[in-house]
């Protein structure tokens, strides 16, 4: 772990953030800040070239506490935002963080939608399957039965399965963590930012004041390690979906599905041949410009 | 009156009514003319109505205009709507065959072309369109190379034999245009100049790429599709990442994320996109992130009349996004200014780091009008305003050591900009309330005194605003009996509607708005103190402009014409409210279309 100060070398001191998180003692999501920045930091990627994008939720304060270049943005859009900001810039590491809400509710359109892009982000969902900072509604996640302000007498709507549905809609990297395991976690995060193209990460990140059905107690004896299972072969999109619909005693977390045969958006467009955007001159060329008004003549 | 002439088509959309419109509009932009086209369409592939309007003349046309010179109705339908609108003078080319002409207006030449008789019809399907512009060719006094030449382009894909089958079937209808009808008593002109026949749309687009715009998205809507459509055709030769999103709101959020990154980003859309993109333009303003967004009108409320023009989206752009934010609106004046007002916007949006709003609409969008080359000027000023990119050499990107504050406190509320990438600028931006160096003062560091001071901070950018764009101007004769105010779109069609009214022994003259915000209320006051008559011209019910003007200035002007059946305005229908006005008949006037698609 590379957290002694060398000579231009990123350190954990480095990415800390200007304020203190807020998020309530115990939160899984200080887990998740901790395990970005340890990836950050193992692959050394200099902070002035990271964008942490976020929705709104208490997850999506993340970019506030995290010393990157950072965009707290809508609810539910950060995606959106994150595909622009990669296309006209492709030389940044984007990472999107944010929650279920934020990514599966209000935010399912660009969810499945970047996916298909197979925009080059890495996006980082916190499942705590509840709203934490609108103080404890039914998320998109949240098991049938479970009681919460919003539906008192229990959810009887099926939850969306976030894996299951990552897969279908053609994600090119597909993995879930545990908050609880932060070694894991670096890992698969590290993975997620190395490949190229989008990888989806849903980690449960226990919300310790309103989920009082998924908490740390209930989830450390269900994780089981798909990369503790040597027959396991993630680049099997049949076995991942099959993976994908297992929940109860044994819940898998790990690299469901990787594959690296699809270009992500920005290397399949041409216009990006020449570099970022960000760099190319803003002028027409003369000769080109003389063309488009010919055209019309 | 302006020397002018216009020919009319029309036809069941499928029927080829856009294709004699192109090969017309080509033939008289060769010969040096001025053009304006309107199509009055509707929302249907294959079937219906659509009337397509081509005015031509020497000087500026700059409206579809009162009279129709040349008729030509593809079928039954279309000659028993518009026949009605021709009088002493017209002609109308019709298929024999075909079409039946119903009561006509003394003094119009009935013109049957007998189809079957001059082509096979069973090879060629659209013969009777090629006959009739052969034989209105012939009518106008155009010699028949010119259109030769232009079928030679049309159809050289297709081979020399449907060339050859065209240009004789072409010729067929001239010479029998010849031989029995009577030509228009004066040959069309023709003159030296040489233009660009382009829509709205188009020229919108084009002002993308002169203004630097490297991203542009879009989700389809009519009638703002035509810009994605060029942009998307010409991405690659002018470098610009062209995405068509799932939505508006993925749109306008997408858009932001590559003006985060640096770049000048563009999206255009309709009303009701444009409700979708609302939100995202509130973080545009509270990110200090400038995008440009284009609302190019249809007559709503809701879903509308898609294919139908109006101005009722003003008070949309004006209350776009809860909260006070500086932001700009404007609203192109014809269809040459709309490629020239997408530079300027973008410099005062980036100037100003706030969201830029076009309010164009169908009638500019999609009509057409000859343009000047050098009006398409390709190299207009870039001001990028106080970007640091690290890589532009002008602005500097040496590391601050931690001291740099996105959203410093200055005396123009403007803070330098820095993009991500740019080593020692590390900040985060947000949608929440933030301080100088970006931490949030929304959730558990809420602050009223750094409230105040951020909100004043962005506000104070509103006197730049103002002092960068210029006040509107009166013209005409000082002194007129009438004063005509209109905004965006209308320009044309008003301002000759002041001619016809001058030539009549009515003095009028002209305020046209193109900035809506900022207004400049004192500068229009002090314009309009000495007007005798004020009458606001406006292609909505309620008088939107009317309503802003008032709550800007207190100004009340003495009467109103206004039009919300989806079509645009004629002149004709300004110059007669006018003169009922001015005999204080009424102080609100609703001219009824007469053109029925």
């Amino acid at each position: 772990m590379a957290t002694t100060a060398r000579s231009g070398q990123l350190t954990l001191a480095d990415l800390k953030g200007k304020v203190d998180p807020d998020w309530c003692p115990g939160c899984g999501d200080f887990g998740v800040l901790s395990a970005i920045q340890k990836a950050l930091v193992e692959l050394q990627i200099p902070n002035h070239n990271v964008v942490a994008i976020s929705g709104i939720g208490c997850s999506s304060n993340l970019p506030g506490f995290i010393n990157t270049y950072g965009m707290h943005t809508l609810h539910g859009r950060a995606l959106a935002v994150a595909t622009g900001l990669k296309l006209a810039n492709h030389e940044l590491t984007v990472l999107v963080t944010g929650g279920d809400g934020d990514g599966f509710g209000i935010g399912g359109n660009h969810f499945v939608h970047t996916m298909r892009r197979n925009v080059d982000v890495t996006y980082i969902v916190m499942d705590n399957q509840i709203y934490g900072l609108t103080t404890g509604q039914t998320s998109p996640t949240s098991r049938v039965g479970m009681k919460t302000k919003s539906m008192p007498f229990g959810n009887i709507e099926a939850p969306v399965n976030p894996i299951s549905l990552a897969l279908a809609a053609g994600a090119t990297f597909v993995a879930r963590g545990y908050s609880g395991d932060q070694k894991h976690l670096t890992e698969l995060i590290k993975r997620g930012i190395e490949h190229k193209g989008f990888s989806f990460l849903d980690v449960f990140s226990p919300c310790v004041t309103y989920n009082h059905d998924n908490t740390y107690q209930w989830y450390r004896p269900r994780v089981k390690k798909l990369e503790d299972d040597a027959r396991y072969d993630p680049s099997v999109w049949m076995a991942a979906m099959e993976k994908s619909l297992l929940w109860g005693e044994e819940i898998p977390i790990g690299r469901f599905f990787e594959r690296t045969d699809v270009p992500s958006l920005h290397a399949a467009e041409p216009v990006l041949n020449d570099g970022p955007l960000l760099h190319r001159d803003p002028r027409v060329p003369p000769d080109v410009a003389r063309g488009f008004i010919e055209e019309l003549m | 009156m302006k020397r002018t002439f216009a020919i009319g088509i029309g036809g069941a959309a499928g029927q080829g009514v856009a294709t004699p419109g192109d090969i017309f509009a080509k033939i008289f932009s060769r010969r040096g003319l001025n053009l304006n086209a309107y199509n009055a369409y509707q929302s249907i592939i294959r079937g219906g109505h659509t009337f397509l309007t081509i005015r031509t003349g020497p000087d500026k046309v700059t409206n579809m205009g009162d009279r129709i010179d040349l008729f030509i109705p593809l079928n039954q339908d279309s000659m028993d709507r518009h026949m009605k609108l021709l009088g002493p003078g017209a002609a109308c080319l019709y298929n024999a065959d075909t079409v039946q002409p119903g009561p006509t207006a003394e003094g119009v030449q009935l013109c049957a072309l007998p189809v079957a008789e001059l082509a096979d019809i069973t090879r060629n399907k659209v013969a009777q369109n090629t006959i009739a512009i052969g034989a209105g060719l012939h009518m106008m006094g155009i010699g028949f190379q010119s259109l030769e030449d232009v079928l030679q382009e049309q159809f050289k894909k297709k081979g020399e034999a449907v060339v050859a089958e065209n240009v004789s079937v072409a010729r067929a209808g001239y010479d029998y245009a010849a031989a029995h009808f009577t030509a228009f008593p004066n040959p069309l002109p023709k003159t030296e100049n040489r233009y660009a026949i382009l829509s709205g749309n188009i020229a919108m687009a084009m002002g993308g790429a002169a203004a630097g715009v490297k991203f542009y998205c879009a989700y389809p809507m009519s009638p703002s599709t035509g810009v994605l459509h060029w942009m998307a055709a010409h991405a690659r030769k002018a470098g610009i990442m062209v995405r068509q999103v799932e939505d508006e709101i993925g749109v306008v959020n997408m858009a932001i994320g590559a003006a985060q990154a640096g770049v000048r980003s563009m999206c255009a859309t309709s009303g009701g996109g444009f409700a979708l993109m609302s939100e995202g333009l509130g973080m545009s303003a509270m990110m200090e992130t400038p995008v440009v967004v284009i609302n190019c009108q249809r007559a709503g409320p809701s879903t509308g009349v898609p294919t139908k023009t109006e101005q009722g989206d003003l008070w949309q752009m004006l209350g776009a996004a809860f909260g006070d934010y500086p932001r700009v609106i404007a609203a192109p004046l014809d269809i040459g200014d709309c490629f020239k007002l997408i530079p300027e916007i973008f410099n005062i949006a980036d100037r100003f780091q706030c969201p830029g709003l076009v309010l164009c609409d169908l009638l500019l969008s999609e009509g057409r009008l000859s343009v000047h080359p050098r009006d398409l000027d390709f190299n207009p000023p870039i001001d990028r305003g106080e970007l640091i990119t690290g890589n532009n050499g002008t602005a500097s990107s040496a590391p601050t050591n931690g001291s740099y504050k996105r959203y410093k406190f200055t005396e123009s509320g403007v803070s330098p900009r820095a993009v991500p990438g740019v080593p020692g600028h590390v900040h985060t931006v947000a949608t929440d309330e933030h301080m100088e160096d970006g931490v949030l003062i929304s959730d558990e560091f809420t602050n009223p005194i750094k409230r105040r001071e951020m909100m004043e901070k962005r506000m104070r950018k509103v006197a730049g605003i103002e002092a960068s764009v210029p006040p509107p101007e009166l013209w005409g004769p000082r002194d007129a009996e009438v004063t005509l105010i209109g905004w965006g779109s209308t320009k044309g069609v008003i301002e000759e509607a002041c001619e016809i009214l001058n030539e009549q022994g009515i003095s009028a003259n002209q305020l046209q708005i193109r900035w809506l915000v900022p207004l400049h209320g004192d500068a229009i006051l002090e314009l309009l103190k000495d007007s005798r008559h004020t009458i606001i011209v406006e292609n909505n019910y309620s008088g939107q402009f009317a309503r802003y003007l008032r709550s800007e200035t207190s100004f009340v002007a003495n009467g109103h014409i206004r039009k919300y059946d989806g079509e645009p305005f004629m002149p004709h229908h300004i110059v007669e409210a006018v003169k009922e006005q001015l005999a204080a008949q009424t102080k609100l006037s609703v001219p009824m279309h007469e053109i029925m698609v």
